[in-house]
């Protein structure tokens, strides 16, 4: 997926992008706990472990973890303007992922978090309606008397 | 233009700090 021109792009704008090669320089793999290639792991600027996520996968699949990694950067952060676009991002460009249904649960958790009183249990119902099957849809169910 | 991957862990971190950007980890077996 790297010499795709939207890949090279995303990661080009958003990260400081590092790679290590186990092969030569395995005790990075140790030290992040990554016990199997390839893996992914996204740290917000101060070091610290906010998404991963291994294997190959298809474009589109490999955006989608990474901006909903750039969700969860902005999340913990308190940023929550940032990781509700990032979530959303995820939901409306690739709804087929399937971290779609993951990042539509968090979208409602950080609208909630700026503030929206009715957005966990707006969550909700659009559970109801898509990913439905999905184990974030179960997640988000109890929210359906929040508001 | 390629991506300019870094390979040195704690200058990425380093830079990382100092540009107040998210660090994109790639660990591989594969050839560069």
């Amino acid at each position: 997926m790297y010499p795709d021109e939207r890949v090279v792009k995303f990661i080009s704008e958003n990260f400081v992008p590092v790679r290590v090669d186990v092969r030569k320089n395995p005790a990075p793999m140790e030290r992040f706990g990554a016990f199997w290639t390839p893996i992914v792991v996204i740290l917000d600027p101060s070091g610290t472990e906010r998404y991963r996520f291994e294997g190959y996968l298809p474009v589109n699949d490999f955006l989608a973890h990474l901006t909903l990694g750039l969700g969860h950067v902005a999340f913990a952060a308190g940023n929550f303007e940032e990781a509700e676009r990032r979530f959303n991002e995820v939901v409306d460009k690739y709804p087929e992922s399937e971290q779609a249904a993951e990042a539509l649960y968090w979208r409602g958790v950080a609208r909630y978090k700026k503030g929206d009183a009715s957005a966990l249990a707006e969550t909700a119902a659009e559970f109801t309606r898509r990913y439905e099957t999905s184990s974030w849809a179960k997640k988000a169910s109890v929210w359906k008397k929040a508001s | 233009m390629p991506i300019e991957w870094r390979t040195d862990v704690d200058a990425g971190l380093a830079e990382a700090r100092e540009k107040h950007k998210p660090v994109l980890l790639d660990f591989s077996a594969a050839p560069f």
